[in-house]
């Protein structure tokens, strides 16, 4: 379970996050929507250690990370995968090698159990025939697909998606968020995912939670959002200009 | 000038010193991290591999090409210097000499500096722009031993080599020059050098191209490991980390210059 209480943060004189509190239950996938630039990847990154925050907790199984560091922090992060904005894949990597990364660094597992594992999660993906490519030579959709395969690679108990979407056609992104819930399925991983896409996101998701200003200002089932009486998230979901919400 | 002026001023000044300080601290911690980490396994000795290939058998040509003229210019300058003296038997020591305690080292530097140096800082910038450094730290792997630890460790390996061949090359230039061209008798450039060459003197330029294949790495990691945002920040931390490595290899040059010739 992720527990996050009174999460502050600034950069310089900029308040990102004001106080925010979030709860993600065990296998739950609970999708974080709000503004660019509103500090949802900040959140993100919180979460995995990058950033510190100034003030507040987040309890992963009940660790507070934010006191923690060195060894402690990553037998955490040995907990985690995540799935960055672009794919962040390593270019001097094939596909393969780079799905393959996490188990040959990470584990003592022998040649023949990578292969069978990297085989197995490219064909999650969809890309059976794609090991041998660079990154530089499939699209932005492949990225995200053999992303969410290295994410997945070792099993983690808590998958974290950082807008895993962006950029990408209608088409293609209904298929990433398809395998994000057939992964889902049938890893049975906790999930946070980072998203603006609405309504597609309402799809994928168990819970929904709106971040604005900071602070998590509604959270509940994709229904119960569609539904919403907050002028913020009905702006939000509309996409109108008018409204409470100032652009950023 | 009023008072609020010159407080301002005193307030500019002082903010720059302490980012400056910061800075300093910044990056000498960093070194630190490496080089901590350099001792504590697991080793990559793949990715050492491959950058000893980067930074070493790669940088051949440009130090081939550099060794070669630096050594044909300095002796057609030294002989005719030498001539004026009547000295021209000693053109073989005064090439060896200045080539193997000064321009082997710092010119070796300067070439992999422009063309290592900056294409690591943009490798490591782009790696942090595009997430890749993060990627790494969210698997519990720590990007030190993985991008900078194998480029340090190469340099310590490929500076003192590269020093080396370039400084040979060098000296056969001279050699070329010399005797090929100005008629000089083969033995005289040779044997000249023998009596007053010594080891000391390599070891001046060994102790030079260590320090400074620390210098080199240690400066272009950390221009790319904190690069700024997007393709400018990239550009402008390539920019400064090629300007900063070539100053600070002239000025660790003459400082150990001064401490070694004692």
């Amino acid at each position: 379970m992720i527990e996050i209480v009174n999460l502050k943060k600034g950069f310089g004189k900029q308040r990102v996050l004001n106080g925010l509190n979030l709860k993600v239950l065990n296998k739950e996938l609970v999708a974080v929507i709000g503004q660019s630039g509103g500090g949802k990847s900040v959140l993100l990154k919180h979460l995995i250690g990058i950033i510190r925050p100034d003030e507040g907790k987040i309890l992963i199984e009940g660790v507070d990370i934010t006191g923690v560091g060195g060894k402690e922090l990553d037998r955490v992060r040995e907990r985690f995968g995540v799935v960055f904005q672009e794919g962040a894949l390593f270019d001097s990597l094939t596909v393969y090698e780079n799905i393959a990364f996490p188990l040959r660094e990470k584990t003592r597992m022998e040649k023949y159990e990578i292969e069978a594992r990297v085989i197995q999660g490219l064909e999650d993906v969809g890309l059976r025939e794609m090991g041998d490519k660079y990154p530089a030579e499939i699209s932005g959709g492949m990225k995200r697909r053999v992303a969410l395969a290295r994410a997945l690679i070792t099993e983690p108990a808590i998958v974290l998606f950082d807008e895993p979407t962006t950029g990408l056609d209608p088409i293609i992104s209904s298929s990433i968020h398809k395998l994000i819930t057939k992964t889902h399925k049938k890893y049975g991983f906790t999930g946070l995912i980072i998203s603006h896409e609405i309504p597609e996101i309402f799809e994928v998701a168990d819970k929904i939670a709106m971040l604005y200003n900071g602070t998590i200002i509604e959270t509940g089932h994709p229904e119960e959002f569609r539904h919403s009486d907050n002028p913020y998230v009905r702006q939000f979901i509309s996409g109108s200009l008018e409204g409470p919400i100032e652009l950023l | 000038m009023t008072i609020y002026d010159m407080t301002a001023c005193v307030r500019l000044i002082g903010a720059w010193f302490l980012g400056l300080l910061r800075e300093l601290g910044r990056m000498f911690l960093f070194l630190l991290d490496a080089l901590v980490t350099i001792f504590r396994p697991p080793f990559k000795f793949k990715m050492l591999m491959r950058q000893i290939r980067f930074l070493g058998s790669k940088s051949m040509v440009v130090i081939l090409l550099t060794g070669s003229f630096t050594g044909m210019v300095l002796a057609l300058q030294i002989y005719y210097t030498l001539r004026k003296f009547g000295s021209e038997a000693l053109l073989g020591p005064a090439v060896a000499l200045s080539i193997i305690r000064e321009l082997g080292p710092v010119l070796s530097a300067l070439m992999v500096t422009g063309r290592a140096g900056s294409a690591l800082t943009a490798e490591i910038g782009i790696m942090k722009i595009t997430e890749q450094i993060d990627a790494l730290t969210s698997m519990a792997l720590n990007p030190i031993r993985y991008l900078i630890v194998p480029n340090i460790v190469a340099a310590l390996i490929a500076f003192p080599l590269l020093t080396a061949i370039f400084d040979l090359i060098g000296i056969y230039g001279g050699y070329f020059v010399g005797v090929k061209l100005l008629g000089m008798s083969s033995g005289t450039y040779f044997s000249q050098m023998e009596t007053f060459l010594k080891m000391e003197d390599i070891r001046v330029g060994l102790y030079k191209s260590l320090s400074f294949g620390v210098i080199v790495s240690w400066v272009c990691c950390y221009k790319g490991y904190f690069t700024g945002y997007g393709a400018e920040g990239v550009s402008k931390a390539t920019t400064s980390a090629v300007v900063l490595s070539s100053v600070l290899i002239l000025i660790w040059d003459y400082f150990l210059g001064s401490v070694l010739l004692r």
